[in-house]
């Protein structure tokens, strides 16, 4: 009986001593993508020891299933407190009223400065004004290019302007003739809308009009852009299907291409998987441009850490991020994963500013502009790399593509256009 | 008076019946009945993103939703793919079937179980694991494919990237993932071919083709009209192999109509409009159904 009294007692007492301890641990949910999911785990110790008081578990998603999840989750009322969001997903979660805004909490951040991020790289995070996400990595695209194959070629300097990278093209081609060898001077995959919304930025071209309710993608600007890329498959500079290039790397190696527009995530996979007899003969630069501004703009993707409106930590889920997103946080962040930091005086750290590779990301990214911020965008691109397969392999010209394409996203945006002119009436 | 008992009896039993049944009606209730008939409401709305945000934005649409499937390229092309593949792989995966039942079920095969076996792994294999595999071989540079292609002089084909070749790979890989289970099938419909009739026949000097024409494939017929119907249900139904493997590309080539219908529902969020997808690819199935019910019947009478 005594026995039974002891256990009883110690049962009482761990019960309470455990209810005391979970009322002063706050633990939130992390929703974070890919490899970036896996590698932030380990500057969550860190975090946690800071904030003792503050538990995160992380819940890695892999990307090609994070958009529906997320949306799942939504409906489901199951967001976590804070989740890792491509920045132009963003416009789509506004929309649901899913995100929570940040700009109290900014307010009165002493680590948080919205002045020393890179302006495109923000603006995509502001919806109507409201600031919904804090930058917790950039991406944008460069040229990764052959330096030895552009010297051959009688160029000393990466393209200024397009035009400059058609005649690089020119004389390339010509020398492969001569050397009786396939050469595609500039890849610009198919199955990429990049390459294609790059070229559209720099002409000038507003991809929706009439507030952003019909598609403008066949008006005089992107048609230009349009036809820019179609002549680079039509003349063979860049190889027309993906098949072409089975393996981006070796083909590179071999000087198959010589041109590449691609993303960070590149240095580190050149790096490891290019010839290393060719190591010191590779670099990037900033993208080419339409006029005369250089360098051409480009476009600031890259993901943000935003705070699902339903919440309950929302002071902690904001703390968190306020600590993944410091100068010291992201160059760590950095260090592990390649990911640029969103902030300009992390890139002020050595293991950034040595890098030559990184120098024209930076360059670039003080030259993106932010893409349209509706809701279907993601549908609209992902439409527009089937239009490009249909120029690459000439099975549609130029206009008649973009008056299809265009048909397509008047009907992506029907409902859009009616919420607008609801809203107008009221 | 022996009136009413009876039929008190029957009531009994009727109300017993329901009460049996009742459990999985209900779950049918539940989980089929209720879901599909919401599912043909949202089918006349235009249910969204913007809808699931807020309510006020669901707009009635009639038949607008079943319109603008018609008028939309891609659900032609989702169509003319959906029926490549089920017009050439439910064939082949008949035959293979067929074929491979014939040989496991033949006196002159050893080992019979053993091949039943390896023959019905690819069937409970998971899908994504086996589309890893077979992305290896379909390779273009790399591949076992087209290794052992090159041994008859045909250049290296690139299966899942050129439109030409995605369905024909796409079908290869169906029909070795799904012969097995209608192999079984087979299996056991031969098995309840009489033995006597073979006996009959050879006495009769009839030989091992004739016997095939004359006997099997008429004793088959009905497992033959069922393993027909249930491959082209499934196959209409294909969505699995192309997004793991392809994605519905290249340039479309793979969009199947189920891909189509996922991709608007859960991808974009388009509810109303996918559903509506889902209604017409019911009424699809249906029609084929009915005809083949009709040939059954007339083959039985």
């Amino acid at each position: 009986m005594k026995k039974y009294l002891i256990i009883l007692f110690i049962v009482i007492l761990s019960i309470f001593g455990c209810s005391q301890k979970a009322g002063t641990i706050t633990t939130i949910k992390f929703w974070a993508m890919g490899n970036e999911g896996e590698m932030v785990t380990q500057l969550i110790p860190e975090f946690e020891r800071k904030n003792p008081d503050i538990h995160v578990v992380v819940q890695q998603i892999p990307w090609t299933a994070a958009h529906e999840k997320m949306l799942t989750a939504f409906a489901g009322g199951s967001l976590p407190d804070v989740f890792q969001m491509g920045n132009t997903w963003i416009p789509e979660f506004t929309v649901l009223n899913s995100l929570e805004p940040l700009e109290p909490f900014v307010k009165t951040s002493s680590t948080v400065q919205l002045t020393d991020y890179f302006g495109g790289v923000l603006k995509s995070n502001i919806i109507d004004s409201i600031l919904y996400g804090i930058p917790w990595y950039v991406d944008t695209r460069v040229i990764f290019y052959r330096k030895d194959l552009l010297r051959n070629a009688g160029f000393k300097e990466p393209p200024k302007t397009w035009d400059e990278v058609l005649r690089i093209c020119e004389v390339m081609q010509r020398q492969a003739k001569e050397k009786g060898i396939t050469r595609y001077p500039i890849f610009l995959p198919t199955n990429e809308w990049v390459p294609a919304i790059a070229l559209g930025m720099q002409s000038g071209g507003k991809f929706l009009k009439n507030n952003m309710t019909k598609g403008n993608f066949s008006g005089p600007e992107f048609t230009k852009a349009f036809h820019m890329l179609a002549t680079f498959y039509s003349k063979k500079n860049s190889p027309s299907g993906m098949q072409l290039i089975t393996n981006m790397y070796n083909s590179f190696s071999e000087g198959l291409i010589a041109m590449y527009i691609t993303g960070p995530w590149n240095i580190g996979e050149f790096s490891r998987r290019i010839a290393p007899e060719l190591q010191n003969e590779w670099m990037t630069a900033p993208l080419p441009s339409m006029d005369s501004t250089y360098p051409g703009n480009s476009l600031p993707l890259g993901t943000s850490l935003v705070i699902s409106r339903i919440s309950k930590h929302k002071e902690a889920a904001w703390k968190f991020i306020e600590f993944l997103a410091s100068c010291e946080q992201s160059v760590s962040f950095y260090k592990i994963t390649g990911n640029l930091p969103p902030r300009k005086s992390a890139w002020t750290d050595s293991s950034l500013a040595n890098n030559k590779y990184i120098h024209a990301f930076h360059q670039q990214l003080e030259r993106v502009e932010p893409l349209p911020q509706v809701a279907e965008w993601e549908q609209i691109v992902i439409r527009l790399q089937i239009y490009v397969e249909y120029i690459a392999t000439q099975t549609m010209t130029v206009d008649v593509a973009l008056k299809k394409f265009d048909a397509e996203v008047d009907q992506i945006l029907e409902k859009r256009r009616w919420l607008i002119e609801k809203q107008m009436k009221q | 008076m022996i009136k009413t008992s009876k039929k008190l009896q029957h009531e009994n039993r009727t109300a017993a019946a329901w009460l049996f049944l009742s459990p999985a009606m209900t779950a049918i209730a539940i989980f089929f009945v209720v879901p599909v008939l919401s599912a043909l409401i949202m089918s006349f709305t235009d249910f969204d993103i913007y809808a699931l945000g807020n309510l006020n934005n669901v707009r009635f649409m009639g038949f607008k939703n079943y319109i603008r499937i018609f008028e939309t390229p891609l659900f032609w092309v989702a169509m003319k793919n959906t029926f490549y593949f089920v017009i050439v792989g439910a064939p082949l995966s008949v035959f293979v079937s067929l074929g491979a039942a014939l040989m496991v079920n033949s006196k002159l095969a050893k080992f019979k179980p053993f091949f039943r076996t390896v023959y019905f792994l690819p069937v409970v294999t998971s899908l994504v694991a086996v589309a890893v595999v077979w992305r290896y071989l379909f390779h273009p540079a790399h591949g076992l494919l087209n290794y052992g292609l090159g041994y008859f002089g045909v250049d290296p084909i690139d299966w899942l990237g050129n439109p030409n070749y995605a369905m024909p790979a796409i079908i290869l890989m169906a029909v070795w993932k799904s012969f097995g289970y209608n192999m079984l099938i087979f299996i056991a419909g031969l098995q309840n071919i009489s033995e006597e009739l073979y006996e009959a026949s050879h006495m009769d000097g009839a030989g091992g083709w004739r016997q095939f024409i004359d006997i099997t494939i008429p004793m088959l017929a009905p497992t033959t009209v069922f393993v027909v119907m249930i491959t082209i249900i499934g196959y209409f139904q294909l969505f699995a192999e192309p997004y793991i493997m392809t994605e519905g590309g290249p340039m479309n080539a793979t969009t199947s109509i189920v891909l189509m219908m996922y991709e608007q529902g859960f991808r974009w969020w388009n509810m109303g409009y996918a559903a509506a997808i889902a209604f017409v690819l019911f009424a699809m199935i249906l029609v084929f159904s009915v005809i083949q019910m009709l040939i059954q019947r007339r083959m039985q009478s």
